[in-house]
């Protein structure tokens, strides 16, 4: 049954992918079933470089793909960004106040993080300074990280022709103003759009349940949900913590299949949470908006903001990312 | 006449008029309203299916606070045999051209357009939506 335990994508029938696509084309999309990616093992890759990725509060992003974007050549697209730079700051923008600055540019590829063959490995780019005040040989600071990436996107890759790149997914860190520098130049250069990705509650309760469920080795934090209510003369939010014992223990009586998971079993999972509470708060959690779900494996705001805390569930939660960025573009 | 829930209270059931369509209201961004919603159809007489219920879905304006699953609606129309229409009611415009097709097909329920039935309405939206 290939089809079925493949990543599936709307609009075909063989395969169909609930999450982000489901209310990206209104009406159609069967029940999706959706395969989690076995987590990485500690060996592969050097856990330095995707420890970068870990602890950090991540700005999304999707960005269409990059035309004629050569791997071969970061070290002189680093050059020329860096150019941009400063030309942008001659004009006044981009500009800390009162701080004399030479900002370095570093574009490196980060090949652990990729999901398929067709992926491409992903790209990262650091923003770092030496304050020409400070001594010689102190160490740079980053100011500023951003970080294009694709894990399972082939439903993009796929038809896509030979000039394109394929990296929807771009994570920012740092001041928005360097984002917007850097992202204007990306846009110039390679004709590609950033656009801001924000998380719908239905899509947040999909982590949730996916996260909550994951085995987790040390002490797990609570599983945390914060609501917020609409239509108050004041703004009232709502924080639902659960132990992670029980969240997973829940969690393992709805699912049925290992590795995979249906909307019934998500549906089944959130009722379950919104009845407890109902029961001794009287409150109806359903009617409320769903703005933040924090596990042990990750933390994801709807204002698209993540923070990954896990390193072997890190490509697990760049697929769901890579996912929504792609039913954005599309 | 609006209600948040059926069934409706029996004490005016002597007063009401006839009820020609029941538009069902689902709104995206609240999981409680469709939970309301599959309540409330259980206690929908039979006939009425025939043409004479319509879903509505409202704030699809709003996408990225969407709380449901959309095609959890659609498989909702297809089991009730009721079309979906689909609805931004913040946008001025949207709200009076919903509103117009609302009236429109509320016309041929009650019978006040010659030739048409509730019933061939209904047929007809229905093929129309599967083209």
């Amino acid at each position: 049954d290939g089809a079925a335990r493949t990543l599936p994508s709307l609009g075909r029938l063989s395969r169909g992918r609930p999450f982000g696509r489901a209310y990206g084309r209104l009406g159609t999309s069967p029940s999706g079933r959706l395969v989690l990616p076995a987590p990485l093992s500690q060996e592969s890759g050097d856990p330095q470089k995707t420890a970068l990725l870990l602890r950090k509060a991540w700005t999304l992003y999707s960005v269409t793909p990059l035309y004629r974007f050569c791997r071969g050549r970061l070290r002189d697209y680093a050059r020329l960004l860096s150019a941009f730079i400063a030309a942008e700051r001659q004009k006044g923008l981009a500009v800390e106040v009162g701080v004399e600055l030479d900002i370095k540019v570093a574009l490196s590829s980060l090949p652990e993080l990729q999901g398929s063959e067709q992926d491409q490995p992903a790209v990262l780019v650091q923003l770092s300074s030496r304050s020409r005040a400070s001594p010689k040989n102190s160490e740079d600071k980053i100011l500023w990280s951003g970080c294009f990436c694709c894990v399972y996107g082939d439903d993009l890759s796929e038809n896509m022709p030979e000039d394109f790149s394929c990296l929807p997914l771009f994570l920012a860190n740092g001041a928005e103003s360097y984002m917007s520098v850097v992202g204007n130049w990306f846009q110039k250069t390679f004709d590609c759009t950033f656009r801001r990705l924000a998380i719908s509650p239905f899509n947040l309760s999909w982590m949730v349940a996916m996260w909550a469920g994951c085995k987790v080795d040390k002490a797990a934090s609570a599983v945390e949900l914060v609501f917020s209510v609409p239509r108050l003369p004041q703004p009232l939010d709502i924080s639902y913590a659960i132990h992670p014992e029980d969240a997973r223990a829940l969690w393992d009586t709805i699912q049925k299949t290992p590795g995979e998971i249906t909307q019934e079993e998500v549906d089944v999972f959130m009722d379950c949470l919104y009845s407890h509470f109902h029961r001794h708060f009287k409150i109806r959690l359903s009617a409320t908006k769903l703005v933040k779900v924090s596990t042990a494996i990750a933390s994801a705001h709807c204002d698209g903001i993540v923070k990954m805390l896990h390193s072997q569930y890190l490509s697990g939660v760049l697929m769901l990312l890579t996912e929504l960025a792609i039913s954005q573009i599309q | 006449h609006i209600a948040t829930s059926l069934p409706l209270p029996s004490e005016r059931d002597r007063l009401r008029p006839r009820i020609d369509l029941i538009v069902f209201m689902i709104d995206i961004k609240s999981k409680c309203s469709l939970k309301n919603v599959e309540a409330s159809l259980a206690y929908v007489d039979g006939s009425f299916f025939l043409g004479k219920v319509c879903f509505l879905v409202t704030g699809v304006g709003r996408v990225n606070c969407c709380s449901i699953e959309i095609n959890a609606i659609s498989k909702l129309g297809e089991a009730y045999c009721s079309p979906v229409l689909f609805c931004e009611l913040e946008l001025e415009g949207v709200r009076l051209a919903t509103a117009q097709r609302l009236l429109r097909m509320l016309q041929i329920c009650a019978g006040l357009v010659p030739g048409f039935s509730a019933l061939s309405f209904s047929l007809l939206m229905r093929h129309s939506a599967d083209d």
